[in-house]
């Protein structure tokens, strides 16, 4: 037993020069840059979207001109899609937790890791830097000529988005062969954590789909340069290629976004229900089904674009199927709760708010997926309004959950639980007041992208715009006690929520920089609480707060292991 | 709320909107059960399964295979249902009734371009007929652009080099907003056009008053390409299926029966309008189509006689 965790050594503590930082080899370091750098990627395009907001708060020029507008939300799309999304949860949590779930020392390949975190950051500074070069316009998907037109900034927007997809790339190898190789003895595939098997399926995903952005930003090069007519029709060529290669990637990138997700939601409700996830193998497979067939449905995207009707019509059944994998987890996830003992914590408050959000996401997905709804649907608020419930429902609600899940085990720290949840409540108001008045002013006619609006729309405009305050004020609720935690929060315990996964269970509060003393040997699933009662016998395990001091269990002679 | 009674829809104007609204409205119906289902369970489970003990640790649930395989096949069947329902609508709306009266669309940063067959071109105003297909030929100039009526549940992308088409049966008479919803630019938000669904013979009557506004001489000109009279006539001397039409007027004419005629504005006139009275020598009577007269407005056919006329 550790005397004192915080005078021991361990992976913050051990070398504290900005040096040891910036080149430093250890997985969580790394999360950790990449939870800085990705932070404020958020901050920063969360402002925009605050003025996308106040713009839409009434008719007509309010605070900035229709130039200024469209550059805004164009930027805060590029920046939230590729910059925040994308990378957040594999970059952040996987790259943190993913070794020590899995009884690692490390990924397979450090160095490739810090590579892969410098790839990302300069990919998002060449992004950035297109606005040395001129306007970045024409929304975040740049469909041609319109983005040609603008000018080499779209030169330099694929060329940093490809960058930061290389970066994903090499993010997706690295975990695929540390899944392989680096289990603890005793840790088969049928004991992994899901979120592992979540983040082998967005690796699949990452390393099959991010080369067509490579190419697609070669073929923009050449036409560019050479005047080959490849997507501008006054080159002769066609643009609506363009939205295919385009979708051809970032289709699949809707899958690296929310798969990970869904591996946070398993360990929330697991742990918190302190129960087996119900159907964990269907769970786990559907995922990486999920990373397959994503590559089969880019079409859904061009309904209206101009491809063939049969087309459109097969793309269409093939959206319908996948949509049920998806809607049988949702399910899973509610039936893993039945009988088990739930405690709502702010993590799994999140959990519950992605259940919500995201089946509202998921219902409007297959609304979009009837081809003639989707003709009246498409390219409205509607469209909008359903992404964000999928992507910040799914996604950055997934992500905050399992922030609020690995900050004690990150920091050492506990943050406040009563603001905790407040922030969570105002988080969820804020988000149905902001995006459910765009479903109705959608599917009413206005559509996206849209500086001005006729008058009829101005007071759903008006609630979505206030609730975007009271989402502001959440998040920044959430970053002032996460900040409070790191200097005033009291100390967690090492397995403050009563966890079963071995970065909990075998690591100390704040883990060593090789993350174990000794090799963990597994002996029972993920979520088999049944298996370790006595975890759980005395100590009242899993309140969050460190009233009662948690020792740091020691590495021998544990129960179990 | 709409006038319709919908929160979600505006109002349906077109022949084949109710037909997208039932759609529409049971797969809200259906999923508002179910998320009531899903999220009512989450919230009952919540409470009665919340946490007594620290130390009490539920018995492992057990895998259910009938649960499971309920909860794929029945959604299952559900979304094949909606996928053939929502085909068979597809193909409605895809599909443009032969008889469809044509108007091309040009979409342009950042305005709306609508050419009538009779040459009529109007600016973000497009009228229709009641009652009656339409189908728009649609291109862009520029950049892509979409049309998007909301109230007729019809939109389609309009794209430089290529066409695309929509149709739609106006069958409520009003105005209702043309949206571009493909971003377009600076003013993509500001391109907005207006349909205007008229009974068939208004329609008629306006039609024939646009005329109005063009010079009778650019009148002329349109119509003698568009009703293809340069298919026969050549204006550059030459000799093609009829004689040529420059520098006809005011010459002296032989006919086919030797009699001479002064090429006057009557005479071109009957020319035009019953083409066999009296038939150029050298040419056979009959070729040219006598019914192509009869659908001239009186002041189509003034047009063309200043266009003729104009020709050296
Ligand atoms: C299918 C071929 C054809 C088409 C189409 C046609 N014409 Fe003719 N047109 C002729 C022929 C052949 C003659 C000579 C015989 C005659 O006078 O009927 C002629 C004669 C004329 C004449 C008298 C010429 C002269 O030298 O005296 C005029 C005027 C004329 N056409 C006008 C028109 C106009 C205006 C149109 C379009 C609305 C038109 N035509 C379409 C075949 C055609
Ligand atoms: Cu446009």
């Amino acid at each position: 037993m550790s005397a004192d965790a915080s005078t021991s050594v361990n992976y913050l503590n051990h070398d504290r020069s900005i040096k040891s930082w910036l080149l430093t080899l250890d997985h969580k370091r790394i999360g950790i840059l990449y939870l800085v750098v990705i932070s404020l990627v958020f901050l920063g395009a969360g402002i925009l979207a605050l003025f996308i907001r106040l713009e839409q708060i009434a008719p007509g020029q309010d605070i900035m001109g229709p130039d200024a507008y469209n550059q805004i939300f164009t930027i805060h799309g590029v920046l939230m899609v590729f910059a925040f999304i994308i990378p957040a949860i594999p970059a952040i949590l996987g790259n943190f937790v993913l070794p020590m779930q899995l009884g690692a020392k490390d990924v397979a390949f450090p160095r490739l890791n810090l590579l892969s975190f410098y790839l990302y950051v300069g990919g998002a500074l060449i992004v950035l830097s297109a606005l040395l070069v001129g306007r970045i316009d024409g929304g975040w998907t740049f469909y041609a000529p319109y983005s040609i037109r603008v000018g080499d900034s779209i030169l330099f927007v694929t060329m940093g988005v490809f960058v930061m997809g290389f970066s994903s790339i090499l993010t997706g190898v690295n975990f695929i062969v540390t899944i392989h190789k680096m289990r603890a003895p005793g840790l088969t595939w049928n004991r992994l954590p899901l979120f592992v098997w979540s983040l082998y399926s967005t690796a699949i995903v990452q390393v099959l789909a991010t080369p067509v952005i490579g190419i697609t930003v070669l073929l923009l090069f050449l036409e560019r340069l050479l005047g080959i007519g490849i997507f501008d029709p006054a080159l002769g060529g066609d643009p609506v290629l363009f939205q295919h290669f385009f979708w051809f990637y970032s289709h699949p990138a809707v899958y690296v976004m929310i798969l990970p997700a869904f591996g946070i939601i398993s360990e929330l409700i697991g742990t918190f229900s302190r129960h087996r996830i119900f159907g964990y193998r269907f769970v786990a497979l559907s995922s990486i089904a999920i990373a397959f067939l994503g590559a089969l449905v880019w079409g859904h995207h061009l309904f209206v674009a101009g491809q063939s009707a049969l087309a459109s019509t097969v793309f269409s059944l093939l959206t319908f199927l996948i949509g049920i994998p998806t809607g049988v987890k949702v399910v899973n996830w509610v039936v893993t709760m039945h009988q088990g003992s739930i405690q709502l914590r702010t993590p799994m408050l999140y959990a519950l708010m992605f259940l919500i959000l995201f089946s509202i996401g998921g219902f409007t997905g297959i609304m979009l997926g009837v081809l003639p709804i989707d003709i009246h649907l498409h390219d409205t608020y509607f469209i909008v309004a359903h992404f964000h419930y999928v992507m910040v429902g799914g996604n950055v609600i997934a992500a905050l959950g399992g922030l609020h899940y690995w900050w004690p085990k990150i920091t050492g720290k506990i943050f406040n639980e009563t603001l905790g949840r407040i922030a969570a409540g105002l988080i969820f108001v804020g988000f149905n007041l902001t995006f459910f008045p765009q479903f109705i002013t959608g599917s009413r006619g206005m559509p996206r992208r849209y500086y001005d609006y006729p008058v009829e729309f101005e007071s759903l405009n008006q609630l979505s715009t206030y609730g975007s305050w009271v989402l502001a004020a959440g998040m920044f609720l959430i970053a002032g006690y996460l900040l409070h935690s790191l200097f005033k929060g009291k100390k967690a315990s090492a397995n403050p929520w009563g966890s079963l996964t071995l970065e909990w269970t075998h690591t100390n509060r704040l883990p060593i920089p090789h993350n174990f003393e000794r090799t963990p040997i597994v002996t029972r699933g993920a979520y088999d609480f049944h298996l370790a009662k006595d975890l759980f016998k005395d100590e009242p395990s899993g309140n969050g707060v460190d009233s009662h001091q948690v020792p740091d269990l020691e590495q021998e002679g544990r129960p179990e292991a | 709320m709409g006038e319709n009674g919908s929160v979600f829809l505006p109002e349906a104007s077109s022949s084949f909107a109710s037909e997208v609204d039932a759609l529409f409205n049971f797969v809200l119906a259906v999923s508002t059960v179910f998320f009531i289902a899903v999220v009512g369970t989450m919230i009952y489970f919540v409470i009665r399964y919340r946490r007594r003990s620290h130390s009490f640790v539920p018995a492992p649930g057990k895998d259910s295979r009938l649960l499971e395989l309920v909860s794929i096949v029945f959604p299952t069947i559900l979304v094949l249902i909606l996928f053939t329902w929502g085909f068979q609508v597809f193909i409605t709306l895809s599909t443009a009734p032969p008889d469809s009266y044509e108007i091309r669309v040009r979409g342009k940063q950042w305005f709306w371009e609508f050419e009538y067959p009779n040459g009529v071109v109007t600016v973000n105003e497009m009228y229709v007929p009641l009652n009656k297909p339409v189908r728009l030929k649609m291109s862009a100039e520029d950049v892509l652009h979409s049309f998007f009526v909301p109230e007729f549940r019809v939109k389609h992308d309009v794209i430089p080099n290529r066409y695309t088409t929509v149709w739609f049966e106006a069958t409520k008479a009003g105005e209702y907003r043309i949206y571009c919803t493909e971003y377009c630019g600076t003013q993509h938000s500001a391109m907005l056009g207006m349909v205007h669904a008229v009974p068939e013979a208004e329609f008629n009557t306006w039609l024939q008053n646009q005329d109005q506004d063009i010079p009778l001489l650019d009148l002329g000109e349109r119509i003698f390409s568009q009703y293809a009279c340069n298919a026969c006539h050549a204006i550059d001397g030459t000799r093609k299926i009829g004689p040529q039409l420059n520098g006809l007027a005011g010459i002296t004419r032989t006919l086919d029966d030797g009699s001479t005629v002064v090429a006057d504005d009557s005479y071109i006139r009957e020319s035009i309008l019953d083409p066999n009275a009296k038939v150029v020598d050298g040419f056979a009577p009959g070729l040219m189509p006598a019914a192509l007269g009869a659908s001239l407005t009186p002041r189509q056919l003034d047009g063309l006689l200043e266009y003729i006329k104009s020709l050296e």
